[in-house]
């Protein structure tokens, strides 16, 4: 190269050196609102380099509906339903989450049926929410067919829902100090047959979706989130699990009667890439999918005899002070921090939820990536844009 | 044949050409785009454990037709921001790509559009209109998904061009013709006849090429899925990235147009493979008219068996796009240079030195 050449070049800005002398421009890519794959109403500002992500700003409020204002308003029964609204594929762990909260506030004890169906109940949501989760992220990677295996599949938990409380995806059943309806007569058998039914349909989607090696190479050493930056960014729930952190408030920090039973907590392991990539966060839950089922077949047999809704006061109207509860649901670790001011409608109810946690790791992860691994990085950390925007 | 009989009926050239012309669009593309389009709904609502269409006629299969007489009344939107005229021209070079593919398919002994010396040749070459309507829509739509799905489109059918002329010239190595109504002529007989099976030569030769044709046939299957951008190499159109990639601006009738070539193109890739390897219309258990005595069954079942045969490759293209997941854009490349090429060529190499023998 000849001296004026590398005088020339020396001169250009770093745009231009980039393009070998020809201004070069990064593309700003607007994915969302209306896209197949952002999981609802998240905008993704991309900023692209050809199809190499630069940058990636997630724009949110697309589904704002003042859940924490609108609580001040109401009473404390009153905000149950509004809790349903936030995470809709978890609702019944949302409702659960908010009631631990509350009695916790009140100081009250609820009997123990109440304690093990609300956790039958929030484990088959959980189940349920892992469905779409690794349905849509099957369906993100390009396989339809998956998707409505799990759908069918999910299927089977919303009618079980249904015979409970009537309701298949808001359900307003686990209310403060007790529930809405007892389960129903049939409740347990149907259960079991579900427990006995869906075990082998895991096997099916390992064989169909989890082990096959297309998606293994879309998936495995791809948004590989190391344990520390897992931990800084405060992500919780299967995204923290599959960096190898073994961390899960039922355990850690347990509630309710979780302390009974016997189940394990799944970390990623690696197996197809590195610690913490794609596929470790979609195996994750396939496993805690097992797990869930475990607590379930031992809760189905114990589930004591008894009034569910003996403990639910009459007037719930909690003393002066303030309590931050923390409950693990499907997506991680949903917080309700409570201050009361003596009245019969919170004085302020915040949310700490896990997508709008979660979802603050896009950027880091995507860097460096091309379009195509965004869709598999958002699918994987499992975002609910109802309770990101609440 | 068919001409020679329309250039009788009516006495002039033009009307015989025409009609010629346009047979394989109204007989064959369009009734098979139809049902290739139901077929699809059926076997993915079959694989998913749902029905798919039921309302539309008897099991839903008049719901494709109900479809393209929705897409004829809608609204043909164009942006301001569009390139008319090459939004305009997109679909039709599209569709032209395609359809002109089929002229040299020879669907009988007694019906092929143009009985070429170049036959294979001239599909390979007119399949290259396809790329640069795709790049055309993408590019006039002015919108940054469909460009994104234009440019991988282009980059993906060229490049798995390579591997798939790699084995035609195999194939043309042995036969020594291009044209594919002499190879289908040549595969005649019984199933072992056909190319897969090592092609009508009989002796030591046959059964050493037997598993290098086995390769040869999965490399321009790969190959030729790809090009017609199925999964798992939909990644032009990647519904769940680019929302439709390169048609995602198109609505009304030019979406139809881009969907119609999208499946004759299925089949125009299969009726390949099937001429390559499969004996194209030859029966592959010897033919009832010959066994009657009644000449004219022949093309009739050989028809039959081409479609078929054409068809069985179809759903399997089906079957794939609703198991198998989508490759990454550098995967697909990545497939094609570092492993189909190579297998591609070693296996000419093979192939060629055993002909030798």
């Amino acid at each position: 190269m000849s001296i004026e050449v590398e005088e020339k070049i020396s001169k250009l800005t770093e745009v231009q050196k980039r393009g070998n002398g020809l201004r070069t421009e990064h593309m700003v890519l607007n994915m969302g609102p209306q896209h197949p794959s952002t999981h609802g109403v998240l905008r993704l500002e991309l900023e692209l380099e050809g199809e190499i992500i630069k940058k990636v700003i997630p724009h949110i409020g697309y589904l704002h509906r003042c859940f924490e204002k609108h609580a001040e308003a109401m009473t404390y029964p009153q905000v149950v339903p509004y809790t349903d609204r936030m995470d809709y594929l978890g609702a019944m762990y949302n409702e659960f989450g908010y009631a631990v909260a509350v009695e916790k506030l009140l100081g009250i004890q609820v009997p123990e049926r109440v304690d093990y169906i609300r956790v039958i109940m929030g484990e088959l949501q959980r189940i349920a929410s892992h469905l779409v989760a690794l349905g849509t992220y099957g369906l993100d990677i390009g396989a339809f067919t998956p998707f409505l295996y799990c759908f069918r599949d999910r299927e089977k938990i919303l009618n079980l829902f249904e015979i409970t409380c009537g309701a298949r995806l808001l359900y307003n059943y686990i209310w403060v100090g007790g529930l809405s309806h007892d389960i129903h007569p049939d409740f347990v058998r149907l259960t079991k047959e579900f427990v006995t039914y869906f075990k082998p349909n895991i096997k099916e989607l390992n064989d169909l979706l989890t082990n096959n090696k297309i998606f293994i190479d879309r998936t495995a050493n791809v948004g590989v989130l190391p344990k520390e930056t897992a931990i800084n960014y405060g992500i919780s729930g299967p995204n923290l699990r599959a960096s190898g952190f073994k961390w899960d408030i039922r355990k850690d920090d347990t509630y309710s009667v979780y302390n009974k039973f016997d189940f394990d907590i799944p970390v990623g392991q690696g197996l197809m890439g590195t610690v913490g990539d794609c596929w470790d966060r979609y195996y994750l839950r396939v496993q805690e999918m097992e797990q869930s089922l475990r607590i379930i077949e031992q809760a189905i047999d114990q589930i004591p005899e008894g009034d569910v809704s003996s403990a639910i006061p009459k007037r719930i109207k909690p003393p002066v002070g303030q309590v931050y509860s923390r409950v693990e649901n499907p997506r991680g670790e949903l917080g309700y921090f409570i201050i009361s001011n003596g009245g019969t409608s919170p004085f302020r109810v915040k949310v700490k939820g896990p997508s709008f946690v979660n979802l603050g790791i896009m950027d880091e992860l995507s860097r460096g990536h091309m379009v195509a691994d965004i869709i598999a990085i958002l699918g994987s950390i499992d975002i609910v844009l109802g309770e990101v925007d609440r | 044949m068919t001409y020679d009989f329309f250039y009788k009926l009516f006495g002039s050239q033009v009307i015989a050409a025409i009609i010629q012309s346009l047979l394989p669009l109204f007989v064959f593309i369009l009734p098979f785009a139809l049902f290739a389009v139901w077929l699809e709904r059926k076997v993915s609502a079959h694989m998913q454990d749902r029905l798919g269409p039921m309302r539309v006629g008897w099991h839903g299969w008049l719901q494709t037709v109900a479809d393209i007489l929705k897409l004829i009344q809608k609204e043909d939107i164009i942006a301001t921001a569009n390139d008319k005229p090459l939004f305009n021209l997109a679909p039709v070079l599209v569709f032209v790509g395609t359809y002109a593919a089929f002229a040299a398919i020879p669907f009988t002994s007694a019906f092929i559009g143009s009985n070429l010396d170049l036959g294979v040749f001239f599909i390979v070459a007119v399949s290259g209109f396809v790329v640069a309507g795709i790049l055309m829509a993408g590019w006039a739509s002015n919108n940054k998904y469909s460009l994104l799905g234009a440019m991988r489109s282009a980059a993906q059918i060229i490049s798995y061009e390579i591997p798939t002329v790699m084995v035609i010239i195999t194939i043309v190595m042995i036969t020594g013709t291009l044209n594919l109504n002499t190879l289908s002529q040549l595969q005649t007989g019984h199933f072992w006849n056909w190319m897969i099976f090592g092609g009508p030569v009989f002796g030591v030769s046959k059964f050493l090429m037997i598993p290098f044709m086995i390769i040869s046939f999965g490399i321009i299957y790969i190959s030729t899925l790809a090009e017609v951008n199925r999964t798992p190499f939909d990644i032009p159109e990647a519904e769940s990235e680019l929302v439709s990639g390169y048609h995602t601006e198109y609505s009304g009738m030019k979406f139809a147009m881009f969907f119609l070539a999208e499946y004759a193109n299925m089949f125009a890739v299969s009726a390949i493979v099937t001429a390559l390897f499969f004996g194209g219309y030859q029966s592959p258990i010897g033919y009832i008219g010959h066994l009657l005595g009644l000449p004219w069954l022949v093309p009739i079942e050989q028809l039959f068996w081409f479609t078929a045969k054409g068809l069985f490759f179809v759903f399997v293209q089906m079957w794939l796009r609703w198991t198998l997941p989508r490759l990454r854009v550098d995967q697909l490349m990545t497939a094609c240079w570092k492993y189909l090429i190579p297998i591609a060529f070693a296996d000419l190499i093979i192939i060629g030195l055993i002909t030798l023998i």
